[in-house]
Formats: C-alpha cells, structure tokens, sequence
C-alpha cells in the first residue's frame, strides 16, 4: 500500500474509533479531498466534522487549538509544510504554550500535519523541510512519517500525548510503498526506532540516522556503499523527530552520519548530534558527520534543485569520505 | 478620527449594590497596582484597565458560566467581573502562593474555569472561533476582548471570515480607548471597526454610554441572538484609558489625558448617589488594601501549586 493510501485509511480509521476528532484544513473535502488526497472520503463519511477552509493557516491552527481547548481533538492539515511559517504564533505561542503556561498541565490534543520536501520541482516556496524552525519549542513534539511505521498508532501516541504536535510527510514518500526495502535490508522497530541493517552483514562501518522522506535516499545510498565500496551500513529512522527519541544500537558504532533534509544550519541533524555527543563521547573515533541541504533556496528546475537537496550519492560521498 | 466620545452624564438609572462593587474593586485593583509598581515591589509589566472597568462590568450579567471569555494583556477587570476573586489575580501578579496559575502566566496569562487570557495581539480570537464551533448548538458562546489596536492583526480577519461562514456563537467585545500603546486610532487605522465587520457580514453594535444597565438593555436581544442563531456579533465600545499603556509610559498630551478623565465614569457615578457610592467605594478600597496585605505576606508560589 502507498504511504498516501496507508495515511487515508489510518485517518478513517482514527475518525471512525474517535468522534471528539475534527479534521480542518484547506481543500481537504471531496471530492477534492486534499492536494495530496491524503483526506479523500473522509467529508463524505464524517460529515461536518471534515471542515475545508479558507486560506488561512494561522487561524486553522487556531481553530484547531480551539477545538483542543474544548475538550475535543483537532488535525490540521497544511498543504505545504512552506506555509506552516503562517501559522507559527498559533502553535508557538499559544497552543504548545498553554499546555505549560498557566501553571497546570492544560491538555491541547492537537496535530498539524505538514506535507514537506521537494523533489518534485516546485520551487522555493513549496519544497522545505521546516521541522528545524520548531525545535526546542517546550511544550511542542515533532514527529514525522516514515515507510515502517503504522500511521495509525503514531496518531494515537500523539493525541495521547496531550500536547500539540507536528507531523511531517514528504511529499516524495506519499507515493512510496509501505514497508518496502530492497532484498538486501532488514527492517524491525525497536521501541519508535526502525532499524535496517544489511542483512547478514558484521558489524557496520557507519550508523546513519535519518527521518522519514530520506529513507529511500539513505537506502539507495547504503546499497551503493555495500556493493561498490564495500562499507557496511545500518539506518535508524526514528518516527519522533523531538524530542530526539533514544537511538538504539549505537553505544559500539564506528561512525555516526545524521542525514536530514533541511537547509544547512540549526538542524535537526545538528540537535541529534548534540544529543548523541556526550551519551558516546570517548567512543567516537571521529565526529558525528551531518549532512543537510545546501545553505540556498530550493529551486524549481530539477537540474537546480537536485543540486541543493540531499541526494544519494552525496550522502555516499559523506560517508566515504568520513571513512577514508 | 478618534471616535471615543462617552457622553458625560450621569447614568440615568441607578446602578445596583453589586455592580458597583465589581467596578470599584476593579478600580481600586488597578490603581492598587500602580502603587505597588511605583514602590517596587511588583516585576515585569502590567497594564491597567482604568476608564474601563464598566465594559466587563455591563457584559458579566449577560454571560452565562458556559460561556467561554477569552481576554488580552489588559484583562484584570474582564477577570474579576467574572471571577471576584482578587486574591488569586494579585497572586498570580505578584508571583505569591494562592496565585491562579501559579505564577508561570503572571498579569497576561491567566486560565481559571472558562477564563483565558493570552498576550499576543489577536492570537485569541482564532483559538475563540475554534472554541465557539464547539459551543455552537449549545446556547453557550465565546466572547472575545480585543481593542482598537488589535484591528492591525491579521488572525482577527481570518477568524472573522471563519466565524461568519460557519456561523459561530462568537461575540467579539471591542474596547476602542482610541490608542493603541502611544499610537491615536488616526495613526494606525484606516476606515472603520464597523465597514470592516461588515465586509464580514458580521453584525456590529456601537456603544457609547458607559451607563451598565442602559448597556445591558441594548446588548440582551443581541447577544442572546449570537446564542441562538447562532451568528458571530462585533460590539464596540468608545471608551478610555485614562492610565498609561502599561507603567508610566503615557506620552499623551495633557489636554488629551484630562479629557479621558473627563469623561471617567468614575465622578458621574459619585455625583448620582453620592451616599450610596461613598460607602461602597470605602468599602472596596478597604477591601484592596487587605488583599494587598495578605497576599504581600503570602510565600512566593511554586510551579505545580496553582489555585
């Protein structure tokens, strides 16, 4: 099943077990049912509790608190995560705040999803990967959606959080299929955390960490790597973005690579690394490598773009070179 | 233009026992905190309603407990119209234990039972819309504080355009005091609060006496209309601030300071029952002076330990 599909039929499923559950966002009823159909059927099914809305982030992200706040559960859908920066004092400011705020845990069941990447030529605007921009927020959790994790079940733990929460798909991952590696991988989550490893393979040479629209990047790059340079990989991709979840299997790794899809600077690879420094710090034989999207806008032509965005062979390269 | 003229008269019915009670102790609260922030006892900022204590005041009566109040930076009279409770308020001011919130919201952020108040210009109202979708069908509404100076912000059209399109029991209380922080209405807005709630297809009510239960009398079969319809309503109110923005920051002309306070409610409602008035304004001062003195005394709060 595709990723698109697998995330449609986890949201009939959440709104069909959960009636307190609203859906809000632009363009998400039929028969249009979403930019990415990733809502398709759910206004016909549920009614008025599937609302499109006017062009206005800010206040979808509002509306949804409001919901939250009345003892009901809301997700919001922005179409590209480009226009989530709309909707950053409403969820900044008052819906990741007033879980704290006012002196007691104030629940505020509230999931913004937020489709992210480029890869598919649309330009500067419509391509980022902004989960940097909401790091380090208290009261605020990221999480994003991979190709091994059940859509449903992370639904769950993020209202069951009871605070607001960010939940970014790539755009590229949509059209992927659930579960699917290459013969060469195995796949098990351990806790949040999938792991794939070379199947059969010693111990590896590099422990690459990565979120959910690299994956196929990263997979293409590990193949390269075992088949033409000979190095051993494992991948850990952790559904929760941040706080950065435990990462299992790393307290013997050779080298550590966190690939991340973002702009150079203030990275989420950055806070991983900050993390992973002083849990293996007298381990490591050399630093943590990063490897993110070059430091400039994404541009539309595919020559372009492809140039700034993180690829498969230049996550190779980092590694070989990390390695040499 | 500043469109703020109240008519300066007396109010033509008497006002009750207890409404008089709820504005002067807003009254001598606020005035109360200006002293403590002149003595130095009181951190951070805070921002007082003085001239405006009558808005809250009128509108309490016509909230129902499930109503949800949705209030701003300048909330402490929309707070202890509904909440009397001026121990928890300084409390939570003062960072002293018994505070609402536990000292974590201090004088902008305040949640208590269907109360919240937020600091970001504007930010509430989309929060309000969300919450009066909820409230729809219920007879309960959501009413939202905002003031003239909001008006700049965007999210307050975004939510209208919502709350007008799905028909929202969203009552929207404007407080047009004619500046906003040291910038006159004819500085930082073009047109009208009325045109704008128009182009919304919103209904919007002016309001120029501060007279509470003439304003009561207007307001009943509208806000009782919001319930029941249900349909958004924008009332505005042309009001004053007869302090600073926040603490000693009034950069104001004289002439224009002395008119506000022309225009207080304040001596009007002295002259019209001068006995009556008296004694209850003693009375609420009386009652802030030890408010002040019992919270003064009280330990400093701990996070965890709010009311």
């Amino acid at each position: 099943m595709r990723v698109s599909e697998h995330l449609n039929r986890a949201l009939h499923d959440l709104m069909e077990s959960d009636p307190s559950i609203h859906l809000l966002g632009e363009d998400v009823s039929d028969p249009y049912g979403g930019a990415f159909k990733v809502t398709r059927g759910l206004s016909s099914r549920f009614g008025s509790r599937v609302r499109s809305t006017p062009l206005s982030e800010g206040a979808i992200a509002g509306v949804g608190a409001g919901l939250a706040l009345a003892g009901d559960k809301a997700i919001v859908e922005i179409m590209f995560a480009d226009f989530v920066a709309l909707a950053f004092d409403q969820i900044t400011n008052f819906a990741a705040k007033s879980t704290s705020m006012y002196g007691r845990p104030v629940p505020v069941p509230l999931v913004v999803r937020c489709p992210t990447g480029g890869n598919r030529g649309y330009g500067p605007t419509h391509s980022q990967n902004p989960q940097k921009h909401f790091i380090g927020v208290p009261g605020l959790s990221l999480f994003e959606m991979t190709p091994f994790h059940d859509a449903g079940e992370l639904f769950t733990r993020m209202f069951g959080l009871g605070g607001p929460c960010l939940f970014f798909e790539d755009k590229v991952l949509y059209t992927r299929q659930m579960h699917q590696v290459d013969d060469l991988f195995t796949v098990e989550l351990v806790d949040d955390v999938a792991r794939v490893r070379v199947d059969g393979a010693g111990w590896p040479d590099c422990t690459l960490v990565t979120h959910g629209g690299l994956v196929h990047r990263t997979l293409d790059a590990m193949r390269a790597l075992l088949l033409e340079d000979d190095l051993v990989c494992e991948l850990l991709v952790p559904a929760q973005l941040y706080p950065v979840p435990h990462l299992p299997g790393l307290d013997d790794a050779s080298h550590v690579c966190v690939v991340d899809d973002a702009t150079e600077g203030g990275t989420w690879a950055a806070e991983v690394a900050t993390v992973l420094y002083p849990r293996l710090w007298g381990r490591l034989r050399r630093p943590i490598t990063l490897v993110n999207s070059a430091d400039g806008v994404i541009p539309a032509a595919p020559h372009l773009e492809r140039e700034v965005l993180v690829q498969a062979d230049g996550i190779r390269a980092a590694v070989r070179e990390a390695l040499s | 233009m500043i469109v703020t003229a109240a008519p300066a008269r007396s109010p033509r019915h008497l006002v009750t026992d207890g409404d008089l009670r709820s504005l002067l102790l807003i009254r001598h609260f606020e005035r109360a905190l200006l002293r403590l922030f002149e003595q130095g006892v009181l951190s951070g900022t805070t921002h007082t309603c003085l001239g405006q204590e009558y808005i809250p005041v009128a509108l309490s009566a016509l909230l129902r407990d499930d109503d949800f109040v949705f209030s701003n930076h300048r909330g402490h009279g929309h707070f202890l119209a509904r909440h009397p409770d001026p121990h928890g308020l300084l409390a939570e001011i003062m960072g002293r234990e018994g505070a609402l919130c536990g000292g974590v919201g201090g004088s902008q952020h305040i949640y208590h039972r269907r109360f919240l108040s937020t600091g970001v210009q504007g930010e509430s109202l989309p929060v309000a819309t969300g919450v009066a979708l909820k409230l729809a069908g219920t007879g309960a509404l959501a009413c939202a504080y905002i003031g003239d100076g909001t008006w700049g912000e965007g999210a307050v059209y975004e939510a209208l355009n919502m709350a007008s399109l799905w028909r929202v029991p969203l009552l929207v209380v404007v407080e047009h005091n004619g500046i906003a922080q040291s910038t006159p209405t004819s500085a930082q807005m073009a047109g009208t609060i009325a045109a704008r709630a128009a182009a919304f297809g919103i209904r919007h009510h002016h309001v120029a006496s501060d007279d509470v239960d003439e304003i009561r009398r207007a307001l009943a079969p509208l806000v009782d209309a919001v319930r029941t319809e249900p349909s958004p309503l924008v009332v505005e109110f042309a009001t004053h601030r007869l302090g600073p923005h926040s603490k000693g920051d009034d950069t104001r002309p004289p002439e224009e300071i002395r008119r506000a306070r022309e225009s207080d409610w304040y001596d009007r409602y002295a002259e019209a029952d001068p006995e009556r008035f008296a004694r209850i304004d003693a009375e609420q001062r009386e009652l802030v002076e030890r408010v002040v003195a019992e919270v003064s005394a009280r330990p400093h709060a701990r996070p965890g330990g709010a009311a």
